[in-house]
C-alpha cells in the first residue's frame, strides 16, 4: 500500500511546541486555530488561569498571524492601513493597531512590531493576506510576507513571567517596559522578546525560528520549575483577557470582511477603542467614514459591567428597567472572575442608553430546570483587573 | 506664481469642454497637456509626410447643446451635418447601405422588419436619454434631485406602457446576436447593425447583457445613433473647442506632462492644490480636474496612499484593456472599392456575426485575430487638410486586437497584424496595395503609450453595466467628485462614457459650478 497520506492536505499542522505540548495536554483537548492543532486547555482551564494569575504560564501563539512588511514605503503602506499614527512607533517598539473598510467597519486587530525603520511585523488573529495585498498595491516599495511558519511564538504571562526570564538568564529583560521589544543572543542565533500580551498582566511574548522553539521551551521550563510555570490553552487566555476587558473576535466584534448583514460588524469607537483611532493622520483608510461616525456618536458602545450575584451573564440581553420592557443591549463576554471577585461581562449596548440603568436578564440551570433572574448592572470605567507590576520597570522579581 | 481657479489635466475633448464652461463662468483656467497639441484621442497628428490622423475618425453625437452654449459653430464647427451611411460591405460588391431609417441592398423582409426595429430601438432609447448631460445620482441618496433623476427613468419607463416596459427590459439585457437572429436575416446586415453596441468594448454577438444596452446609449444620443463627419472633420471639432476655450480666458500649455497631483495634508484631512510637472515645476490651484483616465488619474496621479483601500482596489480593478487598433493609411488616389461609387460612409468589413466573434475569440486569449473586423473612414473627404491635393487618408479602427499580446507586441507581431489588416481591405479594394505610399498601425499597447489612456481603450475603462452611470466609474467617484476634496474628474472615464459627445466634461463643470 501506498505509504503517503492522502488526507495530508486537511490534517492540522502541528506548532514547533508541539512535541512537548504533546506530553503535557494530559486531556487531550486540542481544537484548531489558523490551521494549527491547538490546545483548549491541558489539564483544568481554572488551574491553568490560576497559573497565569499567581505564577506564570505559556500560551502558544504559534498559529498568530505573522507578517513581515519592509521597504522604503513600509511605514507610509500600513500608516494608511491602520488607524494609528504607524510613525509615532519607533524602532524596537509594539503599538496596539486596528484597521477598517472604507466605511470604517473594523477588520481586525493586531499589534504592530517597528523592527527598523523599513521592517515592521504584524500580527493578527485571522488570516488578512488579501487586504494587505490590497493594501500594498500601488506602493512601490513595500513587501510584504507571510512568516507564520517561519517564527515560532510563545507567550510567557504571569506575575513571574519576569523572574523566569532572569532565571534563564536574558539580561536585559529588566529594563524593557510595556511594549518594548529586545533581540538577544541564543545559541548562536537569535530570540526576541517583547514585553506584551493578552492578560493584561506583566508578560513576555518570545519569537523565535521553528527550528530553536523545542530548546526555549525546554531552557524556559527548566528555569520556571521553581515558579509554577505551566502551559495553558485557549479556555483560561479567553478567561485572563475578558478580565482585562480585551476584545475577541467573534465575540466583541464581527470581522467586517466576514460579516454579510448590514452593520453586524463594528466601528472602532463602538468597540470603544476610539483612542487608536488618530484624526490628526490626515489619511488613513476609513477616516471620513469614522470622523462622521465620531460625530454623530457610535450606535452601540462596549461597555464593562460588573453584575449583581455569581451567575454569568453569557448571551444575556440587556434592559433598560427592571421590568425589561425595553431591550438596549447585549453581553459579548461574560464570567464570574475569581482575582477581581466580581461576576464581570462585555455587553454591546446603545450608546443613548448608557446614562440610564442596566439590566440584566441571566438564564441559568439547576438540575435540568432553567431559572431567570433580572438583576442590576454597574459600568466600569477600566478594565476589571489591572495590577500595577503589569506596568512596572524593572517588574517585580517574585 | 500664477494662481487658477482651476487647473484641467488633459487638453482632449472633454477637457476642453469642461475647461470652456468654467472660464465662461468667470473661472481662471489653467489646461496642462503632456502631449504637443490638444485633442487627446482626437488629435490629428502627422503619420507620413503630408498626411494627418486622429485616433477618433467620426463624430457620431457630438452635444448639439454644448455646441450652442460654447458658440462653436463661430468656431468652426457645425455638429449638425448630414449624417453619414454605414455601409456592410459584401465580398460580391453586394453591400448593406444603411442610411438613418433607410435600408438598401437587403431583402424586403429585412427592409420592412428594419422599419420596426428602428422605431422600437428608437423607442426605448429615448429611456436612456436623459442621462447624457446629467450627473447621476449617488446611491443609496435622499437628495431630491437625484431622485427626480430616477424618477424620470421611471417615468419614461412607464409611459412605454407595459408591454414595451416589459419588451424593454428583455431586449437591454440581449446578447446583440439574438436581437439581430431575432429581426433579420442577411448576415451583413446582422453584423453592421451589432456593430456600434460592440465598437470600443470588450464583448462580441454573443456576449451577454451589455452590447444591446450600449448600442441603445450610442441610440440615445442626440444624433439618435446617426453617424456623421463635419465638414472639417475631427479636427474641426477639437479646433472649434480649442479656439472657444481660449477665447473664455483658458490658458492651454502643452508639453506639459502632469507628474503628479499635490495634495496637502492637515489635521483637517487632505485636499487637492495644485499640480508637480515632470520637469519639477509645480503650479496650483483651488481645484485640479482630471481629464486622464481613472486609472491614470488615481493610482499615478493622486498616489493611493491618500485613498482608501477598498476605494484604491475598485480603480485597480476597473477593466482598461482596449481592443480596437488604428491603422492608418496614407494613399496616392481615392481608393476603389468593388461596387461603392464612393466611398463617403462608414464602411464595415465584417461578413457575419461569427466572423466578430470569432475575431473576439482570437483576442479574448491573447491573440492576434486571424481575420480581423474593421470600421473603415476615409476622413481626406470631409477634411481635405489632413492629405495632399487628390491623395488620401484612409482610418481604420480594427478589431480585436488585444493589447496583452502573447509574446508581446513586437515590432514583427505589429507588421505581421497591419499587413493582415490590408489584406482584407484588399479583398473590397483590390488595388489598395498599389496605392499605399505610407502606413501606421497602432496596438492598443501603443495607444496606450502614445496618448497617456491606460490600456488605450475607447472609453478610458470599459463601458459596461457595472461601470455605468452612477457606476461609472466606481462609486465614491461617479459624480464627477473624488474622495480627496478638490480633486474632480471630467474625461471619458466617467459617465456618460467615451466617444467625442463632450458630455463629461460638461457635467463635471455643472457639478464644479455648483
Ligand atoms: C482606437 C480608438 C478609436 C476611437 N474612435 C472614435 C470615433 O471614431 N468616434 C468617437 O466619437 N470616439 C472614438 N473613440 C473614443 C474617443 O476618442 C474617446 O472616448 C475620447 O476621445 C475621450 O476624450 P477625453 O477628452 O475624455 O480623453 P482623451 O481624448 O484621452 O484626452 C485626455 C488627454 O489627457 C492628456 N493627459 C493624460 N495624462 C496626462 C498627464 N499626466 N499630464 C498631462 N496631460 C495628460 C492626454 O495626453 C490627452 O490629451 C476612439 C477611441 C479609440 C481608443
Amino acid at each position: 500500500m501506498n505509504s503517503a497520506d492522502p488526507y495530508a492536505g486537511e490534517r492540522l499542522k502541528l506548532s514547533p511546541f508541539h512535541p512537548r505540548q504533546r506530553e503535557l495536554n494530559i486531556r487531550d483537548a486540542w481544537s484548531a486555530w489558523n490551521g494549527y492543532k491547538f490546545a483548549d486547555y491541558y489539564y483544568d482551564a481554572e488551574y491553568e488561569y490560576f497559573c497565569v494569575r499567581n505564577t506564570c504560564g505559556t500560551y502558544d501563539i504559534c498559529p498568530m498571524q505573522k507578517y513581515e512588511i519592509r521597504g522604503n514605503d513600509a511605514e507610509a503602506m500600513l500608516n494608511r492601513m491602520v488607524t494609528r499614527d504607524v510613525k509615532k512607533i519607533k524602532v524596537n517598539r509594539v503599538a496596539y493597531c486596528v484597521w477598517c473598510t472604507d466605511e470604517g467597519r473594523m477588520i481586525d486587530d493586531g499589534t504592530i512590531f517597528r523592527l527598523a525603520n523599513d521592517r515592521f511585523m504584524l500580527t493578527c488573529g485571522s488570516p488578512c493576506n488579501a487586504w494587505l495585498e490590497k493594501s500594498a498595491f500601488g506602493f512601490d516599495e513595500v513587501q510584504v510576507a507571510d512568516i507564520t511558519d517561519r517564527l515560532a511564538a510563545l507567550s510567557l504571562q504571569g506575575p513571574t513571567s519576569f523572574a523566569v526570564l532572569q532565571a534563564m538568564g536574558l539580561a536585559g529583560t529588566e529594563s524593557a517596559k510595556p511594549f518594548d521589544i529586545l533581540t538577544l543572543p541564543f545559541h548562536d542565533d537569535t530570540l526576541m522578546v517583547s514585553r506584551t500580551g493578552f492578560t493584561g498582566d506583566l508578560g513576555y511574548e518570545l519569537w523565535i525560528k521553528p527550528d530553536l522553539a523545542l530548546r526555549l521551551w525546554d531552557e524556559l521550563y527548566a528555569a520556571g520549575g521553581d515558579y509554577g510555570i505551566q502551559p495553558y490553552g485557549e479556555a483560561a487566555t479567553n478567561m485572563a483577557r475578558l478580565e482585562a476587558a480585551f476584545i475577541m473576535p467573534a465575540m466583541e466584534f464581527n470581522e467586517a470582511l466576514r460579516t454579510v448583514n448590514f452593520e453586524h460588524d463594528q466601528t472602532p469607537f463602538e468597540l470603544n477603542l476610539g483612542w487608536l483611532v488618530d484624526f490628526k493622520k490626515p489619511h488613513f483608510s476609513g477616516r471620513r467614514a469614522l470622523l462622521e461616525e465620531k460625530r454623530r456618536g457610535p450606535k452601540y458602545t462596549l461597555t464593562k459591567l460588573d453584575i449583581e450575584g455569581n451567575k454569568p451573564a453569557d448571551g444575556s440581553y440587556i434592559y433598560s428597567n427592571r421590568r425589561c420592557t425595553q431591550e438596549v443591549g447585549y453581553v459579548t463576554s461574560a464570567m464570574w472572575s475569581p482575582a477581581v471577585k466580581a461576576n464581570i461581562a462585555l455587553a454591546m449596548i446603545e450608546t443613548k442608553y448608557l446614562q440610564g440603568e442596566l439590566w440584566v436578564e441571566i438564564y441559568y440551570e439547576k438540575e435540568l430546570r432553567q431559572y431567570s433572574r433580572v438583576v442590576k448592572c454597574t459600568q466600569k470605567q477600566k478594565p476589571f483587573w489591572t495590577p500595577a507590576r503589569a506596568r512596572a520597570t524593572p517588574p517585580p522579581n517574585y | 506664481m500664477d494662481r487658477y481657479d482651476a487647473i484641467i489635466i488633459g487638453a482632449g475633448h472633454n477637457g476642453l469642454v469642461c475647461a470652456a464652461y468654467l472660464a465662461k463662468n468667470g473661472q481662471r483656467v489653467l489646461v496642462l497637456e503632456a502631449a504637443a497639441t490638444a485633442g487627446g484621442l482626437g488629435a490629428s497628428r502627422e503619420f507620413h509626410p503630408g498626411f494627418r490622423a486622429s485616433i477618433a475618425h467620426s463624430v457620431s453625437h457630438f452635444s448639439q447643446a454644448i455646441a450652442d452654449d460654447l458658440q462653436l459653430a463661430s468656431f468652426g464647427f457645425d455638429p449638425a451635418s448630414d449624417p453619414i451611411p454605414t455601409i456592410g460591405l459584401g465580398l460580391d460588391g453586394n453591400h448593406i447601405v444603411i442610411d438613418g431609417t433607410k435600408l438598401l441592398g437587403a431583402g424586403s423582409d429585412d427592409v420592412a422588419a428594419y422599419g420596426r426595429y428602428c422605431k422600437s430601438m428608437h423607442r426605448f432609447a429615448d429611456v436612456l436619454k436623459p442621462f447624457w448631460l446629467k450627473t447621476m445620482p449617488r446611491i443609496g441618496s435622499a437628495n431630491f434631485a437625484d431622485l427626480a433623476a430616477f424618477g424620470n427613468i421611471g417615468l419614461k419607463l412607464r409611459r412605454l406602457g407595459r408591454k414595451d416596459m416589459q419588451e424593454f427590459l428583455r431586449v437591454a439585457s440581449l446578447p446583440a446576436r439574438d436581437l439581430m437572429d431575432e429581426n433579420f436575416e442577411n448576415e451583413i446586415l446582422k453584423a453592421t447593425l451589432s456593430w456600434d453596441g460592440l465598437l470600443g468594448a470588450k464583448m462580441a454577438p454573443r456576449s451577454p447583457n451589455s452590447a444591446v444596452l450600449a448600442l441603445l446609449y450610442r441610440l440615445s444620443g442626440e444624433a439618435r445613433g446617426a453617424h456623421a463627419i463635419a465638414a472639417g472633420g475631427v479636427n474641426a471639432l477639437i479646433s472649434s473647442l480649442r479656439g472657444a476655450a481660449e477665447a473664455a480666458g483658458v490658458r492651454l500649455r502643452y508639453n506639459a506632462d502632469v507628474a503628479r497631483i499635490l495634495i496637502s495634508e492637515s489635521g483637517d484631512g487632505l485636499s487637492a492644490t495644485g499640480v508637480e510637472l515632470r520637469n519639477g515645476e509645480r503650479v496650483e490651484a483651488d481645484r485640479v480636474i482630471s481629464s486622464a483616465d481613472p486609472k491614470t488619474t488615481f493610482v499615478n496621479l493622486v498616489g493611493v496612499q491618500y485613498l482608501d483601500i477598498g476605494f484604491t482596489n475598485r480603480i485597480r480593478r476597473l477593466r482598461c484593456d482596449g481592443y480596437v487598433a488604428k491603422l492608418h493609411l496614407a494613399l496616392s488616389e481615392l481608393p476603389l472599392f468593388d461596387g461603392l461609387q464612393q466611398p463617403d460612409g462608414r464602411l464595415i468589413i465584417a461578413p457575419d456575426m461569427d466572423a466578430i466573434e470569432f475575431a473576439f475569440d482570437d483576442a479574448k486569449y491573447g491573440e492576434s485575430p486571424k481575420n480581423p473586423v474593421m470600421e473603415i473612414v476615409l476622413p481626406s473627404l470631409h477634411d481635405p487638410s489632413v492629405a495632399p491635393d487628390g491623395q488620401h487618408v484612409l482610418s481604420a479602427h480594427v478589431m480585436y486586437v488585444p493589447l496583452k499580446l502573447q509574446g508581446g507586441w513586437t515590432d514583427a507581431a505589429r507588421d505581421q497584424m497591419c499587413e493582415r489588416t490590408i489584406d482584407i481591405i484588399a479583398r473590397y479594394a483590390p488595388r489598395i496595395r498599389e496605392q499605399i505610399t505610407g502606413q501606421e498601425f497602432l496596438t492598443p499597447a501603443d495607444i496606450e503609450r502614445q496618448y497617456r489612456v491606460t490600456g488605450g481603450h475607447w472609453h478610458h475603462t470599459e463601458f459596461a453595466v457595472d461601470q455605468m452611470l452612477m457606476m461609472r466609474p466606481t462609486y465614491g467617484a461617479a459624480q464627477y467628485q473624488t474622495p480627496v476634496p478638490g480633486l474632480f474628474l471630467c474625461g471619458a472615464g466617467s459617465h456618460p462614457g467615451g466617444d467625442l459627445v463632450g458630455g463629461a466634461g460638461h457635467n463635471a463643470a455643472q457639478v464644479i459650478l455648483g
